[in-house]
């Protein structure tokens, strides 16, 4: 499914004293497929922006179109597009309420009128999905699992609802770097099994690189920067003026040119850079 | 969103008279306040009493604007209120449609009512939008210590207080979270009939109360660590002692006081 | 003894279950957390932590490190063994309120440990509890909120502050007490980049100040920072190194989920290819000082 935003502007309390600025003028598409991250400050509006990508707040200006249909009408077909824009949003596991987790991945697909045993079984591959064995832990109560596994099943919950895109808030705040790192990858093999275009709002920008084939800035309630991740982190300057940064591979490779070392920076990754570090040694 | 404009209880914060007034006395006042709403028996009254507020919302410098917010929360109560009186109070009926009759007494009791309400609300918004909710529980314990000796656990009481005043935002947001998290789960808050609704709600409410608890369990940890143990020992960096001004407020406040018994005396309208 | 002992933990062991006279498991209703498999959550820790330390314990969920945090301010007692604060053991009951005094602790959710709408109520809350003078009061406030540089936030509500300020003020409350010792309990794990930088900055400043402190984490990274890094799984301590040493121990380290940091990682990969290098490089600012000589 391909996401277009076109002239998008939010205003918090327009008209009131206290009214700022959250989102001006943002426009951008993501394609069917991709894979985009989301990178830009606390208070840079990234939040404001994912919510409105599947109509939960209501754009003063502009629009969101979801393969052309516009998801902020009131007809069937933009309640359905809605549906298929999947919103995970900080800390997800905070929204599990039921008795056990196979209810509780259920919530979704039941709200839209599925039969309970579609449910259960979009609620069933869903788990799976996530890397929870529904045999195991479906009639388990979701507050009794670990934090990770709480995690995957309230993700689980929003994969019941067969998104066409999944929009992940920072997935892994407050993990360990095994969760972390386990996320992360359920992301990336959801992303190739079932073709869904994901976008994904990371702090870390060594993950952005390594996981993203776009890369979306935002800065002030603005789209910033936008482009592949060789095209955005190559703009050093730029991202450490708005408090970002590149992945620490091309920091230290900015570092070593700092220093005099005649290295190429854009390189985001650990081996790749070991091996420029290297040709740069010996060349030298 | 309605929960965003409950003005009870959120400080306005300023340096003007009402503020710097001792909350004891504000207390005090605000209760006496309260109470004359109830001596007033006509409509001059109320208007002694609106006057009267007007110049003390004046003197605070909270802007009407954000005072009035408070009244948005409880609209619904004012009105049915009001409709109760204006259908339900027996008089000489001036208008009729079925078993619906409006009496002249009616409409007078509705705006009486009415009046009284929004005053109310007025006059004990003012007292929270111009003092620190810690103020406010201090200056309720200190007045409540002496019950103290008969049993009364002031200390617990204001304690309770404070952490429930600094939590009503942070559960607000979360309530906020909550609400969106489910509602792009397809959840509904706003249709169906009541039964639907109020099933609609085990949603919001569960992982509400999971929250409160997680925070309760984690604040208790957090006091423990910075050695509470309850009222006994502790002292305060903020002092309280009555001023000048407070003296001038207690006067006014007795002029006011017999001002509105002296007015509730006369045959006025 | 160069230096004095200002925490001794004598093998200590702690369980959240409780045993039943017949010899079965009873769970402690008090602890939400819930422990399935293991029965100790500490088992058999004995540790000195010197004063004026800056220590840093980490070790992936489950390891033991929060439970040994709570350990060392009488939050929690030992199932077993002997915890001295400042020589005190924290069994017994006279000493609780003292021992928490003298080792404040931060904790992980900014928003769950502030007590008061006021910022400055919230970090004259410890002193209040102690019965020390209000003038008294007033200049520790004063001086803690200026030492996280959140003085002119001290009329605001927590609410309105983003969690790295709320964290601030969370350690203002601990300074406020003038404990010796700080314990900080993964108090980066929720806040943002920048949030973190700023947080780590002001614990590394109250180490310069001679505070001891402990650094619970698993953040490989923060922990860099201290000048010992205790490592935990399930329940015992396997490493206690300076960090210069521990990240020789690459494999190791890797096998217990726990990520190198960068430049350490950098590095070792760099020798491993033949390029000459000292050891105990941590950081990448280090890396780049060695490799442009």
């Amino acid at each position: 499914m391909r996401i277009e935003v076109k002239d998008l502007s939010y205003i918090y309390s327009e008209g009131m004293p206290f009214e700022s600025v959250a989102l001006e003028d943002v426009s951008l598409t993501v394609e069917s497929g991709e894979f985009a991250a989301v990178i830009g400050h606390t208070g840079s509006g990234k939040s404001t922006l994912l919510m409105h990508l599947n109509g939960l707040m209501k754009p003063t200006r502009g629009q969101v179109l979801a393969d052309g249909v516009d998801i902020h009408e009131k007809t069937k077909e933009a309640r359905e597009a809605r549906r298929k824009v999947g919103l995970v949003f900080q800390y997800p596991e905070y929204q599990l309420f039921e008795e056990t987790v196979l209810k509780d991945v259920c919530f979704g697909p039941k709200n839209y009128g599925f039969t309970p045993e579609e449910c259960e079984a979009k609620a069933i591959e869903a788990l799976k999905l996530v890397g929870i064995d529904p045999d195991e832990k479906g009639g388990v109560s979701p507050f009794e699992l670990s934090g990770g596994e709480k995690r995957r099943v309230a993700i689980a919950g929003v994969l019941a609802m067969d998104p066409q895109v999944l929009i992940l808030d920072e997935p892994t705040a407050g993990l360990d770097p095994k969760g972390h790192r386990d996320i992360l990858d359920m992301v990336c093999r959801i992303h190739k099994e079932k073709h869904l275009t994901i976008l994904l709002v990371s702090h870390n920008m060594d993950d952005a690189a390594r996981l993203a084939d776009r890369i979306l800035v935002l800065d002030k309630g603005r789209l910033a920067m936008d482009g592949t991740p060789q095209e955005v982190f190559s703009h050093y300057e730029e991202l450490h003026s708005i408090g970002l940064s590149t992945p620490s591979s091309s920091e230290l490779l900015h570092l070593l040119k700092s220093k005099g070392l005649n290295v190429n920076t854009n390189i985001f990754n650990e081996d790749e850079a070991v091996e420029e570090i290297l040709k740069a040694i010996h060349g030298a | 969103m309605a929960l965003k404009d409950i003005t009870l209880g959120q400080y306005y914060p300023g340096d003007s008279a009402i503020h710097r007034l001792d909350p004891r006395t504000k207390l005090i006042g605000t209760i006496l306040f309260l109470v004359s709403l109830f001596v007033v028996k006509n409509f001059t009254g109320f208007l002694f009493c609106a006057i009267c507020l007007a110049i003390l919302v004046k003197i605070s410098g909270v802007p009407f604007r954000y005072m009035a917010r408070g009244l948005k929360a409880v609209i619904f109560l004012i009105v049915f209120t009001a409709l109760i009186n204006l259908f339900m109070t027996p008089g000489t009926p001036i208008w009729q449609f079925g078993i619906l009759k409006i009496a002249r007494e009616g409409i007078y009791r509705a705006c009486f009512m009415a009046i009284r309400l929004v005053m109310l609300i007025f006059g004990s918004s003012l007292l929270t939008l111009t003092t620190k909710p810690v103020a406010l529980t201090d200056g309720m314990e200190r007045l409540l210590s002496p019950l103290s000796k008969i049993g009364l656990p002031s200390h617990e009481l204001a304690m309770m207080m404070t952490i429930a005043l600094r939590f009503i935002p942070t559960l607000l947001d979360e309530t906020d979270k909550i609400m969106k998290a489910q509602t792009a789960r397809g959840a509904d808050f706003e249709s169906g009939n009541l039964r639907e609704r109020a099933k609609g709600l085990i949603p919001l409410l569960v992982p509400l109360f999971v929250s409160a608890f997680r925070i309760a369990a984690d604040l208790a940890m957090a006091m423990e660590a910075r050695c509470y143990r309850g009222g006994d020992g502790r002292t305060r960096m903020n002092g309280m002692a009555f001023t000048k001004l407070d003296t001038v407020a207690a006067i006014l406040l007795i002029l006011y006081f017999a001002a509105v018994i002296a007015l509730g005396r006369l045959p006025l309208f | 003894m160069s230096k004095e002992t200002v925490i001794q933990l004598k093998d200590i062991s702690f369980s959240y279950y409780t045993e039943n006279a017949d010899g079965t498991l009873n769970t402690d209703t008090d602890v939400t957390m819930k422990h399935s498999e293991k029965r100790f959550a500490l088992d058999g820790v004995t540790l000195d932590i010197e004063r004026g330390s800056f220590v840093a314990v980490v070790g992936s969920n489950g390891s033991g490190k929060s439970t040994l945090a709570k350990h060392l301010n009488a939050l929690l007692l030992p199932t077993s063994g002997e915890v001295l604060v400042c020589g005190m053991s924290t069994a017994d009951p006279d000493n609780t309120w003292e021992i928490r005094r003298r080792c404040g602790m931060v904790f992980q959710n900014p928003d769950n440990q502030l007590v008061s709408s006021v910022v400055e109520d919230d970090v004259a809350f410890g002193p209040e509890n102690l019965g020390v003078e209000p003038s008294e009061i007033r200049s520790r406030v004063d001086n803690a909120l200026n030492a996280v540089g959140m003085y002119e936030f001290r009329k605001k509500g927590p609410h309105l502050l983003s969690g790295g300020q709320k964290q601030r003020i969370a350690i203002a409350g601990v300074l406020a007490m003038q404990p010796e010792c700080i314990v900080f309990d993964e108090p980066t794990a929720m806040l943002d980049p920048s949030g973190r930088a700023g947080i780590l900055k002001i614990i590394r400043g109250l180490h310069e100040q001679g505070k001891t402190v402990i650094l619970i984490t698993h953040f490989m990274e923060e922990a860099a920072q201290a000048e010992r890094i205790i490592v935990m799984d399930q329940g015992k301590p396997i490493l206690d190194e300076t960090p210069a040493k521990l990240f020789a121990h690459a494999e190791q380290l890797s096998a217990l989920n726990l990520q190198m940091p960068f430049g350490a990682s950098m590095a070792a990969k760099l020798s491993a290819r033949g390029v000459d290098l000292p050891e105990g490089i941590i950081t990448s600012e280090r890396l780049a000082e060695c490799l442009c000589g």
